[in-house]
């Protein structure tokens, strides 16, 4: 079990996960009950360009992640805006793009050897300063989910109300897609972009079956998607699997050995005598 | 306590564009009184509850709030799978009270588990709001407006799928709402329910009629501009009954 930890590279690998799986696995308990799933998907497709280019450019990924993701998010604004386009088409013909893009640059000459770590992550070759930079933004995102907790949790429960009760919905809409992308932003380095919508969503879910309260739901999800990342990485240093995508495989392992647990607790409560008001 | 009345509307026009979706509304709710809100689907009950609220551009008349308002909405509307108890929903009443930066505190909890208490529900504080029946989600939104400190309360069909005892047990807490010097709007189809508040304003697009429920619900034209014609008389029951269009009990 300690023979991994000897290697610095695991060590750096161990700690991005245990990062990711914290931020990823917070933030998803929102992107669950917001209806953001695919959304979050759609972010992280929009970074590839930004993230080619950085790499081409030779500078941390984060540079290129940034404005890919400001110019997704405005392109999907506007596109949206256009008579007889929904929103579901505007997103999917802007991450189609934004994507295809990223392709083109991937596939051209000046495109050095190693871009499909950017698809699938790199999470054995995270350096000090991506570390640096990740510990960075997981504060960000931790912090901002501890400012707005009581406003996202109003506008999530009932958009019609939220304003007379001094909450904007605009407002949380927007705050938690800016707090979605840092969240990405962190992951994508570990977990590539094709499978990084894996930690914003199957901790959540499994959390889900198991807390029927927002702030537990995400200390468990956190806890899940840190725990369920340390052993996809172990998976893959035994195994010699690829490192991102054997995390993934286990957050959805976990999330499957969640459900007969969930189906239990439904049916025990279920069972229980039904609430019955009294009145005073 | 303000003086004059709680709300006052004249020739109130309002909308959600420059289209009026409501006309020509005047009425005037005093302390302690409680309004019922009568009309079809579609006819502009919620419109006007929106415009009392301030959420919905005045087109035309006057309008004038004495009070801050307290939204209790249909049970249907809220997310019935959130992961929120009984406590948690009250609290959210007191979030505009606080800087937007600031969860609420020991303090803000404490507020919502006296509502609570007051609407009869202390002991279902912890329980999760979805697993709550129709009639106990209701009293946990009269809880959130009241730790909203809400002087003016605004029921949108507040007994909308309940029960005969549930609606009777609510009734009576609206009943003493009032009685502490609030001012309770109802939005309903219920012509009995109406009957038992000390106003009547019928709406459908514009005011039909305004007044006490003796003198405005015996009138068979207000009705009958009101609903559309659609009523119908239940053999059986005392009085008459409205059944209004595309109205259904959930």
């Amino acid at each position: 079990m300690l023979e991994p930890l000897q290697e610095p590279f695991m060590q750096r690998a161990l700690a991005e996960v245990v990062l990711v799986g914290v931020a990823g696995g917070a933030l998803g308990c929102w992107v669950v009950f917001y209806g953001l799933s695919y959304a979050a998907e759609s972010l992280a497709h929009s970074l590839f360009p930004g993230l080619v280019a950085a790499a081409i450019a030779g500078v941390p990924l984060l540079l290129g992640a940034t404005p890919a993701i400001v110019v997704a998010a405005l392109a999907i604004a506007l596109a949206a805006r256009i008579a007889g386009v929904s929103r579901e088409a505007a997103v999917a013909v802007v991450v189609t793009t934004m994507f295809g893009l990223g392709v083109l640059l991937a596939l051209s000459p000046q495109s050095p050897p190693g871009v499909e770590a950017l698809l699938f992550g790199d999470v054995f070759g995270v350096t000090d300063a991506d570390l640096l930079t990740a510990t960075g933004l997981v504060v960000v995102v931790l912090v901002g989910l501890r400012l707005l907790h009581g406003r996202l949790l109003v506008a999530g429960f009932d958009r019609g109300t939220a304003r007379s009760l001094g909450v904007s919905p605009a407002f949380a809409d927007a705050a938690l897609l800016v707090l979605l992308a840092a969240g990405i932003v962190v992951a994508v380095q570990g977990l590539g972009n094709l499978l990084v919508v894996a930690v914003f969503v199957g901790p959540a879910a499994t959390a889900r079956q198991l807390s029927d309260r927002m702030l537990p739901m995400m200390v468990l999800s956190a806890t899940i998607a840190a725990l369920a990342g340390v052993a996809g990485l172990y998976l893959s240093y035994y195994a010699g699997t690829a490192g991102g995508a054997s995390v993934a495989l286990t957050i959805v392992a976990v999330y499957l050995l969640s459900l007969p647990a969930g189906h239990l607790r439904a049916t025990r409560r279920r069972m229980l005598p039904a609430a019955k008001v009294t009145i005073a | 306590m303000p003086a004059g009345p709680l709300i006052e509307a004249a020739g109130l026009s309002a909308g959600y564009d420059s289209a009026p979706a409501i006309s020509a509304v005047g009425f005037s709710l005093s302390a302690g009184q409680t309004l019922a809100l009568l009309g079809p689907n579609g006819g502009g009950k919620t419109t006007l509850l929106r415009a009392v609220l301030g959420e919905l551009r005045l087109i035309e008349g006057t309008l004038r709030v004495r009070a801050r308002c307290g939204t209790v909405p249909q049970t249907e509307r809220s997310r019935l799978d959130y992961p929120v108890s009984a406590l948690d929903v009250a609290t959210m009443g007191t979030l505009s009270r606080l800087s937007w930066w600031r969860r609420p505190g020991r303090a803000e909890r404490r507020a919502a588990a006296q509502a609570l208490d007051r609407v009869g529900l202390g002991p279902f504080a912890e329980e999760t709001f979805g697993r709550l029946s129709g009639g106990q989600r209701q009293r946990v939104l009269i809880a959130r407006a009241l730790v909203q400190d809400a002087g003016v309360l605004l029921l949108d069909e507040p007994f909308s799928g309940l029960d005969r005892p549930s609606a009777e047990g609510l009734e009576a807490l609206i009943g003493e709402l009032a009685g502490e010097g609030r001012g309770v709007v109802i939005a309903t189809h219920d012509l009995e329910q109406a009957r038992a508040c000390d106003l009547v304003l019928c709406i459908n697009k514009r005011q039909i009629a305004c007044g006490e429920p003796e003198a405005v619900l015996a009138d068979v034209e207000v009705l009958e501009a009101t609903y559309g014609g659609a009523i119908v008389e239940i053999p059986g029951v005392e009085g008459r009954a409205i059944l209004p269009p595309h109205h259904h009990h959930h």
